[in-house]
């Protein structure tokens, strides 16, 4: 694997959660002004900015805010995505040799509840949304219900995955829900789209991350622990994938985007699932983080009751996965989650992860992203 | 009884006894689709023509939607007190394409993948007009509701 291209010098995050009384692209700001002190650099010296939110305004604005230096802003929406969206045009950025120093910002606020889709927006009838068909949680219900009925996973094994992200999310400060969840109070909560209760999904959500990228080497200007960017990948939707808001199948099954994103990812880095330390997956349930754990190369369809029961994805574990808790304990601000994923991984990776710090000295971290309309982000970082 | 109209024109056959989606056949590699759509997302052909699809499939996956959906965009009873959780699942119209649909069974007991499965119409809600405007769901056949 090559350091010998771009680094992450400096990371900053605005609590996740509920803020009232604050934007979502207030949120953005801070997130920026804590990344920018972490690097110990000013707004002034970033040379580009990638930036979005679903629902809290187009990121460009914020100059008037952070500074008007006339830096290079491009906005950027791709849904689930727009992280990683960011992250890949900031890492080409200064892989092309245009600039050397810039940031990617990601945030959002949501009102409550699961989302309200706007079904035109996604290509959508009307008639799709009046009878009750376009609902995101519909999907996860109906794609792990499949997988389950196909690789023998069990309900137990849907809510240890709740279990391991509330736990994850009590030892991390900016998390929404820090309060440990018993296996009994995941399975009793109010079935919202079977077989998938209450506690078993996350929730929209508030907040905002900012990543600082340079080029490697010149990271030790910045940082005495620099994380390498290794791969960035964004994947759409081949024919035969099953994917969320589609109003039909193909009867022919291929693979989603998420298999996609990871194979290429593994290929730029030029290393294998094998050699990863920890991974932070899209777990918009918990189901989602079980079939991701396979998605992603990491194990067999099927293997994760077994690896899930020995506790092998818990910080400590053989493989621990969603570390920060995820977007279960963490909410999901669709524009700052996957960078979110990053932040940890950063974390993770200098040892400045605290009591959710997984031991043995981690080198290799890696986040993944899905959502709609079938879109796929994967980054692998180390250090 | 009162007047009964299609939640959208175009979606299923009407009026009809025995009602069928309306979908698209792509006329270079016969992939199907649902609903209407005039390119191929599989060849990425530029030529459908459209077709009844099948009326009768299996249960290829399910959910039970248990929570009222927001409204708009949801057009039937959204108010807690009185939502009735309802079925959704991909229904496999052989030959054809899997299509996903409001289910008339909202007990998980009763719902098993591989299930036969009928196309039916329900009512949706009123309008202001005071017509019922009813949208597709699938029904269990007199065959699989007799198992």
């Amino acid at each position: 694997m090559s350091n010998e291209d771009i680094a992450i010098v400096g990371i900053g995050m605005h609590e996740f959660g509920r803020h009232p009384g604050v934007s979502g692209m207030d949120q953005g700001v801070i997130a920026v002004r804590r990344a920018l002190a972490d690097a110990g650099v000013e707004w002034k010296d970033m040379q580009f900015a990638f930036g979005g939110s679903q629902a809290a305004g187009a990121a460009d604005t914020m100059v008037s805010k952070l500074g008007l230096t006339g830096l290079q802003f491009i906005n950027v929406m791709n849904g689930c995505a727009t992280g990683g969206s960011a992250l890949f045009s900031a890492y080409n950025s200064i892989k092309s040799g245009m600039f050397d120093l810039g940031i990617a910002i990601g945030f959002d606020k949501h009102e409550r509840g699961a989302f309200r889709i706007d079904t035109k927006k996604h290509g959508l009838a009307d008639w799709y949304g009046a009878s009750g068909l376009a609902l995101t949680t519909q999907f996860f219900g109906m794609k792990i219900n499949r997988y389950m009925h196909e690789h023998g996973i069990s309900d137990s094994t849907l809510a240890k995955v709740g279990v391991k992200a509330f736990k994850n999310g009590s030892m991390n400060p900016m998390a929404w829900r820090r309060r440990p969840l018993s296996e009994e109070e995941i399975t009793q909560s109010a079935m919202l789209s079977y077989p998938l209760t209450q506690y078993m999904f996350c929730s929209p959500g508030e907040g905002g991350v900012a990543l600082i990228l340079a080029k490697a080497s010149d990271a030790h200007k910045y940082t005495d622990t620099p994380v390498f960017l290794n791969a960035a990948v964004v994947r759409s939707r081949r024919f035969g994938s099953f994917e969320v808001m589609a109003p039909h199948l193909a009867l022919e099954h291929g693979v989603g985007p998420t298999v996609d994103a990871s194979k290429a990812a593994f290929e730029m880095a030029g290393i294998g699932p094998d050699d990863v330390d920890l991974a932070q997956l899209q777990d918009t349930e918990t189901g989602a983080e079980i079939m991701h754990m396979a998605e992603n190369g990491f194990c067999k369809d099927g293997e994760q009751e077994e690896m899930i029961a020995l506790g092998e994805t818990e910080i400590g574990g053989r493989f621990p996965v969603n570390t920060d808790g995820g977007c279960l304990a963490n909410g999901e601000p669709v524009g700052a989650s996957g960078l979110r994923q990053v932040y940890e991984n950063v974390l993770q990776l200098r040892g400045d992860a605290g009591p959710r710090q997984v031991p043995g000295d981690p080198k290799v971290a890696y986040t993944h992203v899905y959502g709609a309309p079938g879109i796929s982000g994967v980054n692998i970082l180390s250090r | 009884m009162s007047e009964r109209v299609p939640v959208e024109a175009g979606v299923f056959t009407w009026p009809a006894d025995e009602p069928r989606l309306l979908g698209s056949r792509c006329t270079n590699c016969d992939n199907h689709m649902f609903p209407v759509q005039d390119t191929c997302p599989r060849c990425s052909g530029g030529e459908t023509e459209t077709v009844e699809l099948g009326r009768t499939g299996t249960l290829w996956t399910w959910t039970v939607q248990g929570y009222p959906p927001k409204s708009p965009p949801y057009a039937g009873d959204a108010d807690p007190k009185t939502f009735e959780p309802y079925g959704v699942g991909y229904v496999e119209l052989p030959g054809q394409v899997k299509v996903e649909s409001r289910l008339t069974v909202n007990n998980p007991d009763e719902l098993e993948i591989g299930m036969e499965l009928e196309l039916v119409l329900v009512p949706l809600y009123t309008n202001d007009d005071g017509a019922e405007v009813v949208t597709f769901a699938f029904a269990p056949t007199a065959k699989a509701a007799s198992l």
